[in-house]
């Protein structure tokens, strides 16, 4: 490596040479350059890396004193941070002359602070500097103004909490009246909009303004870059403003006007243009949609794709991919483009093209994709390129394939170009789809099948190399589903999978899946010679593994009877009853108990006792405590509830148990098969019987399609030809042709290997059932008027009108829809799959401790004159919080998502009419309330009630707090009054569940620092874990992420997002709470919580 | 936000390589070496844009490029910039080179990295676009390299003057005396107005009698 930085550093010595003033004294120039040329010389001469260690200490040390020595002058300190520069550039620590280079930089002159530059700038990525960004200061000049904001980003960047002070600084950048400070300040918000758009939409009219004055011309000549205006401006401008309008229809109708000037000004003369341009049509998609716009939109996309410059054509692919979804019939307009850029020399243009196809893929053209995706795949050598298309294709063929065969050809050559790069799901998802199977057994049987003959003639193949994966799935599926062979007998099979065995090429890992499916084959088999030289080879193997496999199978074999109950036919979906508690073992437990053992604890116990003694702060608790459960963490959440039943009649499993136990080798193999999830009921599978109706219709309109194309190109050449019928193949099934099919599309694009509905899915629907309960009747109700309308929509839709369509539908429908919308949208046009839409359609409604499903019903008629909005979300009790003879205010609270919104609703009793009602709330400590639109009525109607909303926010935990306020009204007779109330709210207000996944669990666990542990000794009513989370989880929100065995894991956070995560488990009747959380406090806050709710109960 | 810019020939020498990201010397030098490998065997008439290899992070990043003579200049950028966008800004990079070096070549980039690395510094800050103006660029450039001359000037006066008074040679009386009247006329010659905007001219008066020469 030294040589490397040897050369790269043959220009420091003559910087720092240039330095030399000429008349210098030839002595001290002499010694400046020769100490950093004398210490490289040494160092290359040395011989080893040991050597090179010892020398660079040396000089380190050396270094280190002689810049802290106050009698070195500034040279001498240049040449000690030149060569600091190289023993950092050597990989060594020379953080200590970080702060002499600083001193350095204030004192010296430019030469020496490019020096000092060239020293910081690794040390840039420490977070030593974040402190200085408090000392830059807005006054500079404007360059260097400039330079200041963006070293605030860097900022803010590296540390965003140290800099929280400073937004309003940006802002004023923003309002910059130099150009350059103003465009610097957008990279800025380009990242925080990016974050959070909500928090910037009050910028939009600015950014709007900024860019109308822009693209005007308003700017100085000087910003011009080949007569166009500050270009990278309008660039940032436009990235900007997509990002705010994105599914925001009151702020996109603020930015129509200027898109649409610069779509008019972006005359084409050069490639910046061309860039706002391209900007510009992505924003115009990106934000809420508007025909007129649109439409030109789609004008420029056209110009991109046909330019005959390659640039323009990648980017005019990349738009097109991007706005297929909203309009598919831009995509048969450029069909010919697309179907030339798929041969294109280029391989880049080629992979934009095939990722346009993939996002228009349907079950009509499929096969021509993804014939093409191969053809690609079988070119390309790039790792990331075959991971990722390897995936693309798995999925559409696991989406889409029209028929068995096609389905496990494609799948095989998946695995045989993608082999052991592509994302282990993929192979996982296709053994799960084999064995889960579909809604038709005998299709199933025909799957499996088919599988199995091709795996049969792809091992026939001499001198052929499978990828590692790819082996392990063939036997996998051998060993399952031979017996489906009616030919070949399981001794071939067998016979087979040993040559494999014995091949010195596969791994010891693919050994073991294929000595599995060699025990899952021998009881079918009727002679056993191949098996017995099986034994015999592997029972002397060097690998442990490979012995234990072969010692487990060879004592089955010696026992048939007991191998066929072992290992039978076609089960591999069925649970394994596993009694976790292994209560069988009661017994020997027992009796070495009266012998005097010490009794058994748990990994973790033994864990905290130790550290406990110890006392060393155990930084991976869950690495450790989970090891021990690691056989019920296998379990997939189906287990569940399956877990909970084996502890009740433990005694009972346990017994059935012991037989399968002996064999606990085995069941290891069965472990690895186990990884398939269970089946789950059938009940809730919805997708059972999904008619496939409309292949024939869709067929008929396929071939009118093709046959109108083919009349059309009759006279064209045959090359030509063959791109229309390529053409037509592909673009099936899109746009307006196809508008017929529409009604039926949901049924027909379903997917045609639909899993039986996920468990979680399941799992989550029974938790929100009993939530829903009370809201049922709300929430049914306008899900059908939803529905029904929807339909309707659909019928109705045309092609591009379609979004069109769903925003006139928004409008008439209630708030509920209003949520769904962007779903809706984000559902491609050619996936739109209705049923999965509702179906996954868990609404999560807030259900307050205290309202009862009699208050909701009293309540309704109030809640309906709430804002729109807030009818998503059941308000709790009405709570009178203040009255006198002519009003009476009372509060709800309405726990949303993002904040919690409190309505204080003022009913006038007195038969005057208010002239005006106000209401105010008095700053608090702890909360931020804002107020929510339409507060402020002028009028009020005499013997009506007016309702007021403030959204509150909270600043820092705290466990109950109080929220005062005013009213003040005129009457008609000018009489003014004012009544004081206040409301409690408690931090349970603010807690809202925290949906993750156990990994992310495991991840934000090890991430978190404040802890807080506490046993609860619980009643007996209440001892069994899951009563216990049921009990938190509705009474402090919590989200419950998994349980294993007695341990259970939930997830909350507090608004707006400070995440807190529960460990829990249950021993006798203690519980054990465990909290971690980002934020020091609300741990405690939260124990507090839970220790009344427990006590509560 | 751009990663990295990086030039080579096309041989794959490394001529410029400026990281904005924090990577290992290691991998720095791995990245060069893949980029180069993913833009050399790419035909002329083929577009500017491609995917990022996977050490710089896969297919989020674009790498944008340009081929010159024999020099390529490739950025390294995330999602957040616009290809043509940056496509331009290597046509003005490029531009101030060759206007700064006067008819830039590669051995322009080899004796003078130092240079090219404060060009880019004015054009890009941070991985951020901070001037696109190449006259503006310029100006900064040719007002730093004057700064550069003048206090090379000033020190080489001092430097002069010490050298007298150490070697106590047999300089005229008047020359001692008249080293410190020099470097005053010169600081008085330096044309204040037209030292560069950027730059604190308070710096220069605090720093004259801090020089070690008084020491």
């Amino acid at each position: 490596m030294s040589d490397i930085v040897e050369k790269t550093l043959t220009a420091l010595p003559g910087l720092f040479l240039q330095n030399q003033p000429g008349g210098g004294p030839a002595a001290a120039k002499a010694s400046f350059s020769s100490r950093l040329g004398s210490l490289v010389r040494s160092i290359t001469a040395l011989t080893s890396k040991h050597e090179e260690e010892k020398l660079i200490q040396q000089e380190l040390s050396s270094l280190k004193a002689t810049v802290s020595a106050p009698t070195t002058t500034l040279k001498m300190m240049k040449e000690c941070m030149v060569r600091l520069i190289y023993c950092e550039m050597l990989g060594y620590d020379a953080s200590f002359g970080y702060i002499h280079a600083i001193k350095l930089a204030q004192q010296g002159n430019l030469l020496e602070k490019r020096v000092v530059m060239a020293i910081l700038s690794p040390m840039l990525w420490s977070k030593e500097l974040k402190n200085m960004g408090q000392s830059y200061s807005f006054v500079f000049r404007e360059i260097v103004r400039r330079k200041a904001v963006l070293a605030l980003y860097k900022f803010h960047l590296i540390a965003p909490n140290q800099v929280q002070h400073i937004h309003i600084k940006f802002r004023k950048a923003l309002c910059d009246r130099d150009v350059g400070v103003m465009a610097a300040s957008l990279h800025i918000y380009l990242r925080m909009i990016k974050e959070n758009s909500s928090g910037y939409k009050d910028l939009t009219g600015s950014f709007v303004t900024i860019l109308k004055q822009v693209v005007g011309g308003k700017l100085p000549v000087e910003f011009n870059y080949h007569s166009v205006p500050a270009p990278w401006l309008q660039i940032q401008l436009l990235r900007i403003l997509g990002l705010l309008g994105k599914d925001d229809q009151r702020t996109s109708e603020l930015m129509y006007d200027v898109l649409d000037e610069s779509l008019r000004r972006a005359e084409l003369n050069h490639n910046v243009t061309y860039a706002i341009l391209f900007e510009c049509v992505h924003t115009v998609y990106s934000i809420y949609p508007k025909s007129e716009l649109l439409e030109k939109a789609a004008k420029c996309i056209g110009k991109f794709v046909l330019s005959p410059k390659i640039n323009l054509k990648y980017l005019g692919l990349k738009a097109l991919t991007y706005v297929i979804q909203q309009d598919p019939t831009l995509a048969l307009q450029h069909q010919m483009t697309i179907i030339e850029c798929l041969d294109h020399p280029d391989p880049i243009i080629k992979r934009e093209t095939l990722e346009l196809l993939y996002r228009i893929t349907n079950a009509q053209n499929i096969t021509v994709i993804v014939q093409k995706m191969l053809e690609y795949l079988h070119q390309s050598k790039e790792e990331y390129v075959i991971v990722n298309l390897v995936g693309k294709i798995a999925e559409l063929a696991e989406k889409y394939a029209p028929d068995n065969a096609w389905f496990i050809q494609t799948m095989n050559a998946v695995f045989s170009v993608g082999g052991d790069v592509m994302h282990p799901d993929i192979p996982n998802n296709f053994l799960r789809l084999l064995a889960e199977g579909f809604d038709d057994e005998t299709e199933d049987q025909q799957l499996r099948l088919y599988a199995v003959q091709s795996y049969l003639t792809l091992l026939d193949m001499e001198n052929v190399f499978y990828p590692q994966r790819f082996l392990q799935v063939m036997s996998w599926v051998l060993g399952e589903y031979s017996y489906l062979l009616d030919k070949e007998t399981p001794e071939e099979v067998i016979a087979k999978l040993c040559k494999l065995l014995m091949n010195d090429s596969v791994s010891s890992e693919t050994k073991a899946w294929l000595i599995a499916a060699v025990t899952k084959l021998t009881p079918q088999a009727h002679s056993s010679n191949t098996v017995e030289r099986l034994i015999h080879e592997f029972t002397i193997s060097l690998d442990t593994c490979m012995r234990q496999h072969a010692f487990e199978l060879k004592h089955l074999h010696e026992n048939v009877e007991l191998m066929k109950s072992l290992l039978p036919v076609d089960r591999s979906c069925e649970d394994l009853v596993v009694d976790a508690s292994l209560s069988f073992l009661d017994g020997f437990v027992a009796e070495g108990l009266s012998q005097g053992a010490a009794p058994y604890k748990p990994h973790h116990q033994r864990q905290e006792e130790k550290l406990s003694q110890e006392k060393v702060l155990n930084f991976e608790p869950y690495g450790l405590s989970f090891s021990s459960s690691g056989f019920t963490g296998r379990q997939s959440p189906a287990g569940i509830s399956l877990g909970s039943d084996i502890s009740g009649n433990s005694a009972e499993t346990g017994l059935k148990e012991t037989n399968s136990l002996k064999l606990e080798g085995i069941k290891k193999l069965w472990g690895k098969e186990g990884y398939l999830p269970k089946k789950e009921s059938k009940t809730g599978d919805e997708s059972g019987a999904l008619p496939i109706p409309q292949e024939s219709i869709m067929e008929n309109a396929d071939q009118a399609i093709t046959k109108k194309d083919q009349s059309q190109v009759l006279t064209q050449s045959k090359e030509e030809k063959e791109k229309q019928l390529l053409a037509s193949s592909l673009f099936v099934g899109l746009g307006s042709e196809s508008t017929i099919n529409l009604l039926g599309k949901a049924d027909t694009v379903s997917h045609k290997f639909r899993r039986k509905s996920k468990v979680k899915e399941a799992k989550s629907g029974e938790t929100t059932s009993t939530h829903n309960m009370t809201c049922s009747s709300f929430s049914s109700l306008s899900n059908v008027a939803y529905e029904d309308d929807y339909y309707l929509s659909t019928v109705h839709n045309r092609g591009d009108k379609e979004l069109k369509k769903f925003s006139l539908n928004s409008e008439l429908l209630d708030s509920e829809s209003l949520t769904e919308l962007p779903l809706v949208e984000k559902f491609s046009y050619c996936s739109l799959s209705t049923p999965s839409l509702f179906a996954n359609n868990n609404m999560e409604i807030f259900h307050p401790p205290q309202s009862t499903a009699a208050s909701v019903a009293k309540e309704s008629s109030l809640a309906s004159s709430f804002l729109e909005e807030t009818t998503e979300y059941i308000p709790s009790n009405a709570m009178e919080v203040c009255n006198n003879e002519t009003i009476s205010v009372s509060s709800y609270k309405i726990w949303k998502d993002d904040c919690l919104l409190m309505v204080w609703s003022v009913t006038n009793k007195s038969g005057l009419k208010f002239k005006s009602a106000d209401l105010e709330i008095f700053p608090a400590e702890n909360f931020k309330v804002t107020e929510q639109p339409g507060c402020c009525l002028p009028v009020m109607e005499a013997e009506s009630t007016k309702s007021f909303q403030y959204s509150v926010q909270i600043e820092k935990p705290f466990t109950e707090g109080n929220l005062t306020g005013f009213i003040s009204y005129h009457m008609m007779d000018t009489h003014s009054a004012q009544l004081e109330f206040s409301v409690n709210l408690s931090l349970l207000d603010f807690i809202r569940p925290l949906k993750i996944s156990s990994e992310d669990f495991g991840k934000l666990w090890l991430s978190f620092a404040n802890d807080v542990k506490q046993n609860l000794k619980m009643s007996e009513s209440q001892a069994a874990l899951p009563s216990v989370l049921k009990t938190l989880q509705q009474k402090l929100r919590l989200h419950i992420i998994e349980i294993i065995g007695n341990e259970g894991l939930l997830a909350c956070q507090l608004l707006p997002s400070i995440p807190c995560l529960l460990h829990c488990r249950v021993h006798a009747d203690v519980l054990a709470l465990w909290f971690r959380s980002s934020c020091s406090t609300l741990p405690d806050y939260l124990l507090y919580q839970c220790q009344k709710v427990m006590e509560g109960c | 936000m751009i990663k990295a810019i990086l030039i080579f020939n096309n041989h794959g020498k490394p001529r410029l390589s400026k990281f904005y990201q924090p990577y290992s010397e290691d991998t720095q030098q791995q990245i060069i070496r893949e980029t180069f490998h993913l833009v050399s065997k790419r035909d002329e008439n083929v577009c500017n844009f491609l995917e990022g290899g996977l050490l710089i992070g896969g297919s989020d990043n674009k790498l944008i490029y340009r081929h010159y003579a024999t020099l390529y200049f490739v950025f390294c950028v995330d999602s957040s910039e616009s290809e043509l966008g940056i496509l331009d800004l290597i046509q003005v990079f490029v531009e101030t080179l060759d206007k700064c070096f006067e008819n830039v070549c590669e051995l322009d980039l080899i004796f003078h990295v130092d240079k090219v690395h404060n060009i880019l510094a004015e054009m890009v800050m941070g991985g951020m676009v901070l001037e696109t103006n190449m006259n503006e660029i310029v100006t900064q450039i040719d007002a730093q390299n004057k700064l550069e001359k003048s206090e090379l000037y000033l020190q080489h006066l001092w430097g002069s003057r010490k050298e007298g008074g150490r070697t106590k040679t047999s300089l005229l009386q008047a020359g001692l005396a008249g080293a410190p009247a020099r470097a005053v006329s010169a600081v008085k010659n330096m044309n204040l107005p037209e030292i560069p905007r950027n730059i604190n001219i308070g710096d220069i008066s605090i720093k004259v009698p801090n020089l070690p020469s008084f020491k």
